[in-house]
């Protein structure tokens, strides 16, 4: 068994307007070590995705079910207060924005402290030379001055950084970093990735890297996992993804997006019509209001929902379109607009 | 935070000034602008018994017909020095601060109002322990337990506690609670007795007072906390507190109350400033000497200096209680101390 | 240094210092120098994009160009007139022809009046009579900007994102502008919404004959959409160039080091690609460093730099550089070079 696997995972939320399916029915693996991205438009399903496995979703109005495993144990089923005792010390995360993630009213230093010491039974004077410790590690210049600073004395990216030492100030196992450089400039972005991607390898951890840019996980990712309407409608290794992509949604993200790597091209591709609502996601095929290549899977769109089936060594997609006729509309017809001068 | 501070204090000085200045306008000016002669001013000072000629003595050793600028300095030098009141027969000293001297008693107001602002004081304390504690605690739970019947119960009562009149439930409590009635929680005699004297007399008369205006505050602050800790509870930063893997007892009071309570500070002061100037209402329905009943008896005779005394002592504490929140601002929340 | 003998917009030492005041008496003590001496010019029907982090001041630069900020120092010159101190009243007649379109598709509509009324109110304001009603020529640009026509009478709250940036769209189209300023016209939307709004401003470019400010922080977004772009950097230009010499060969160390920084979809190139990686954040345009301003952060970095700071020179045909040590610069140019008349 891999250290975390999801199984069938489902989140839906009962709403006025209806029964929201955030995550309808995720798989997946990961390996202590490895880094896999999911990518997504918003409103796709990542962050309840990353919510879930952290079991923050419990006492709320969530109705959860599917498996999720940690190390061998499972924590859907596990009660709330075990799930507690594993997060911030087995699991951490990072959240997008960190002036609002991080409290107003307390210190940087404060709150690390508190993260390391619900966990391990230390005096203060010593959880605050780990944090001290921990700040220098996640390159804050002058850490014993800057620890007593409050958040809004820092500046963006280095409270990217403070976040990033609060995460891992209990070692954790497992890091789930949703949207961790969208609210940051390029050149902090670059930064923050580096440190993340040289932190990884330091602490051997596995880590999630949640975001809505294909750059970013281009950067870090092993496997990719990518999302749509609360479905993971493509999977596959980073060359998968980006070299031999075979879902229409994950060409269409390609398309969309100007690229520096490449010569530019003389108009972007994009995707008709926008992202679905989780309350009325479309019949069928979720994506097929949108879709280019609708018409010739014989009707079946909108009526069947495709299966994630396995094209090639562990690579995932949810299409009714053959495997031929996937790689021969890339290969023809959508890499070399990509590719265009 | 220095610069802070002293920039405050200055503010409340000048506040303070302008407040003297709206006190002696309301008094002195508006009056005169809606067409009273010097003469029918006086009338007011020295009482409905008083002939033509007295009042017009009074009027010119009252100064009322000097310039304004004039009769504002020496209404302003009063309140700091002390003032002579040339009463024909004698001089009567108002030692400072003098806000202002009663013609009918002939006694200078401040004294009066010294006497009756421990009844005040005690009674807009306790009150204040109370609904603080009681508006606070029900807010919490009700927000926490969104949408369960205690929510909606205690919602409920809450919005009775705001539109209800204090002499509504003031009698009502009377009927109920007070010496001798089915729920009887006061002792004999019932009458204020000062903490020094006795302190469990002290609260055992001021309990039932207590109660009552506890109740219509405690009722609006469990309404905003209630909506205040619904708002924290929804911030990023409650989360990142719950993904820490802390427990929810403290996520919710250290992280959520603490940044739910910041803005209750301010309309607590504010509150608190008010009623250190008399619960009115509060104390005429209990018979209470505090201010708000002095209040009320001077507006019954006429009596103005004793009304203008009293605005000026609650305009005092609004501004010191404003002061002592702007302070408090900056120790709670660190981004003030910016400026 | 534009061929044509009057660009439509030109810009010269640009500035915008808000004052920072402290103490008791509110005396002023500094100022941010958001905008600190900007000079370029637009020429009728291009794409200039405006690139550099937040804070370097690219929203300020759109204010002023539009005026609904005023500078205080510099000169904004539209169609050949000076609007830079010009009236609001004097400027009504000029907003027909300068319109700005905002960030944030959700804050930016009101959200009590129709889309009817939102695309509509140029021409109210305006006063502009209309051929067939002022409700036909709203319809008319809801379809333009790919919007049912039919949902005149509809609020903003029941669109998507994408659909509220072409309503904002839309009303800056209303009375066919000459120039507009898009003040990061996609970064708040999801990317596949993003080339839609792209492509959208480009079609209506070329049927419109509009000229664009366009203000981004993406560079990828900018490539795609200009045709010169200037870089930015703590208020001031550091390099301005046509696209394909801006990103083929970019000479300021900053915009090198932009480029570098931008994650790209390649896998197979990802461990090979050489990476600038700059150290810091950008410091507080409240103080920021003498002469280069980009000195604190550079890696080329020389004494001179620390003193002496570098004219905005040409360098090559249209691409102007400020930096004592340029990159990829032909052999024969001369740094800061006088001969080069240029207004640094
Ligand atoms: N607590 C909740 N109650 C109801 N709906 C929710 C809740 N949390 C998230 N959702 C909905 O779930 C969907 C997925 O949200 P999210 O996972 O945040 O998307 P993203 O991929 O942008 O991170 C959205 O449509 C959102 O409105
Ligand atoms: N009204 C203002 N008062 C004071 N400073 C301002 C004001 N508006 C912008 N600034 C400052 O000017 C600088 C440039 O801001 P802005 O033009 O918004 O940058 P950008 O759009 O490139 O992110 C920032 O440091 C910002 O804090
Ligand atoms: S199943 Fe049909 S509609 Fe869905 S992605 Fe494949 S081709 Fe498109
Ligand atoms: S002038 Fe000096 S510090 Fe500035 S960019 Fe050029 S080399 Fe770097
Ligand atoms: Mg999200
Ligand atoms: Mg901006």
């Amino acid at each position: 068994m891999s250290f975390l696997e999801l199984n069938d995972l489902r989140v839906h939320f009962p709403t006025d307007d209806g029964l929201v399916k955030s995550v309808d029915g995720l798989t997946f693996k990961l390996e202590r070590g490895k880094t896999l991205g999911i990518v997504g438009e918003s409103g796709s399903g990542k962050s309840v995705t990353s919510l879930a496995i952290l079991g923050l979703h419990k006492g709320g109005r969530a109705m959860i079910s599917g498996e999720i495993w940690l190390d061998g144990e499972e924590l859907v089923s596990a009660s709330a207060e075990h799930v507690r005792t594993l997060r911030g010390k087995k699991m951490a995360m990072i959240f997008q924005d960190p002036l609002s993630a991080m409290h107003p009213y307390y210190t940087v230093g404060a709150q690390i402290v508190e993260a390391y010491r619900i966990h391990h039974h230390v005096s203060k004077a010593v959880a605050r030379k780990h944090a001290i410790d921990m700040l220098g590690r996640v390159g804050i210049p002058q850490p014993e001055r800057r620890i007593d600073s409050y958040p809004h004395e820092f500046s963006g990216g280095m409270r990217q950084r403070a976040m990033i030492a609060m995460a891992l100030s209990c070692d954790p196992e497992l890091l789930i970093a949703d949207e961790p450089t969208t609210a940051l400039d390029v050149t902090v972005q670059a930064q923050i990735l580096d440190l993340m991607r040289d932190l990884q390898q330091e602490f051997n951890s596995a880590l999630i890297i949640i975001t809505h840019d294909l750059g970013v996980v281009a950067e870090l990712s092993d496997d990719i996992l990518v999302m749509y309407g609360g479905k993971c409608i493509e999977y596959g290794t980073a060359e998968d993804i980006f070299e031999r992509p075979e879902h229409p949604y994950t060409w269409g993200l390609l398309g969309s997006m100007p690229r520096l790597d490449r010569a530019r091209t003389e108009r972007l591709m994009p995707i008709k019509g926008t992202p679905p609502s989780l309350i009325n996601v479309p019949s069928g095929c979720a994506f097929h209001p949108r879709c280019a290549f609708e018409g010739r899977t014989g009707g079946k769109a909108n009526t069947q929902v495709p299966e994630l089936l396995e094209t090639e060594g562990g690579h995932l997609v949810r299409c009714h379109l053959p495997r031929e006729e996937r790689r021969a509309i890339w290969e023809n017809e959508i890499k070399p607009n990509l590719e265009s001068v | 935070m220095v610069t802070y501070i002293i920039r405050r204090l200055i503010w409340g000085v000048v506040m303070l000034a302008i407040v003297s200045m709206t006190t002696f306008a309301i008094f002195f000016l508006v009056p005169r602008l809606a067409g009273a002669t010097s003469d029918s001013l006086a009338a007011r000072y020295v009482g409905r018994t008083a002939n033509a000629e007295q009042v017009k003595i009074a009027a010119e050793r009252l100064g009322f017909n000097d310039p304004l600028i004039v009769q504002y300095g020496r209404f302003a030098k009063g309140i700091v020095v002390g003032a002579d009141y040339n009463y024909g027969p004698g001089v009567e000293r108002c030692p400072a601060p003098c806000l202002g001297y009663s013609f009918l008693t002939r006694l200078p107001v401040w004294p009066d109002l010294l006497t009756r602002l421990p009844v005040t004081i005690s009674l807009a304390l306790g009150a204040a322990v109370i609904w603080l504690i009681a508006g606070v605690a029900t807010g919490v739970v009700s927000a926490l337990r969104r949408g369960s019947f205690f929510d909606r119960a205690s919602m409920s009562i809450a919005l009775a506690g705001v539109s209800l009149p204090i002499f509504f439930t003031g009698i009502v409590s009377l009927v109920l609670f007070s010496y001798g009635r089915p729920f009887a929680i006061t002792a004999p005699g019932g009458s204020f007795t000062p903490f020094f004297t006795n302190p469990v007399q002290w609260a055992y008369s001021l309990l039932l007072p207590w109660i009552t205006l506890a109740f219509l505050y405690a009722a609006g602050y469990a309404r905003l906390t209630r909506s205040g800790m619904l708002e924290t509870m929804n911030e990023d930063y409650i989360r990142t507190a719950r993904a820490k893997g802390l427990t929810e007892r403290v996520v919710v009071f250290k992280h959520g109350l603490r940044g739910a309570l910041t803005p209750i500070l301010t309309i607590f002061g504010l509150d608190l400033g008010l009623l250190m100037g008399g619960a009115v209402l509060t104390e005429s329905t209990f018979s209470l000497p505090g201010i708000g009943k002095y209040a009320i008896d001077a507006i019954t005779s006429q009596d103005l200096p004793k009304v203008m005394g009293v605005v000026l002592v609650t305009a005092f504490f609004v501004v010191l209680a404003n002061l002592v929140v702007d302070l408090l601002y900056a120790v709670v929340d660190p981004r003030v101390r910016l400026t | 240094m534009s061929e044509s003998p009057e660009p439509l917009l030109s810009v010269q030492g640009l500035e915008k210092h808000f004052p920072i005041t402290k103490g008791l008496i509110k005396r002023q003590v500094g100022a941010v120098k958001a905008v600190d001496g900007l000079s370029f010019d637009v020429v009728k029907g291009e794409t200039l994009g405006l690139v550099g982090e937040s804070g370097c001041g690219k929203t300020t630069t759109g204010r002023l160009i539009t005026r609904l900020l005023e500078p205080t120092g510099g000169k904004v010159v539209f169609e050949g007139r000076d609007i830079t101190h010009m009236s609001q009243g004097a400027l009504r007649p000029l907003r027909r022809d300068m319109q700005m379109i905002f960030q944030d598709p959700y804050s930016s509509l009101n959200p009590r009046h129709t889309v009817g009324a939102i695309v509509g109110a140029p021409f109210r304001i305006q006063g502009v009579k209309t051929e067939h009603g002022t409700k036909k020529a709203v319809q008319d640009i809801l379809e333009l900007v790919g919007l049912n026509p039919e949902h005149y009478n509809r609020y903003p709250h029941e669109f998507s994102g994408g659909q509220r940036q072409r309503i904002g769209i839309a009303r800056t189209l209303a009375l066919k502008p000459k120039l507009i300023i898009a003040d990061e016209p996609v970064s708040a939307l999801d990317v596949s919404i993003q080339a839609q709004v792209v492509n959208l401003l480009e079609d209506l470019q070329n049927e419109l004959d509009l000229t664009y400010v366009v203000i981004a922080h993406d560079l990828s977004v900018v490539r795609h959409i200009s045709d010169r772009v200037a870089v930015m950097y703590l208020g001031k230009i550091v390099e301005i160039a046509d696209r394909q010499a801006l990103y083929e060969a970019p000479m300021h160390p900053y915009t090198t080091a932009l480029l570098s920084a931008v994650p790209v979809p390649d896998v197979k190139r990802r461990t090979e690609r050489e990476r600038i990686r700059l150290q810091g954040d950008v410091p507080s345009p409240l103080n920021p460093p003498s002469a280069c301003r980009f000195h604190t952060r550079c890696w080329k970095a020389q004494e001179i730099c620390k003193t002496v700071e570098p004219p905005l020179a040409e360098l090559a045909t249209g691409h102007q550089v400020a930096c004592h040590f340029p990159e990829n610069a032909p052999k024969d140019a001369v740094p800061g070079d006088a001969g080069t008349a240029v207004p640094a």
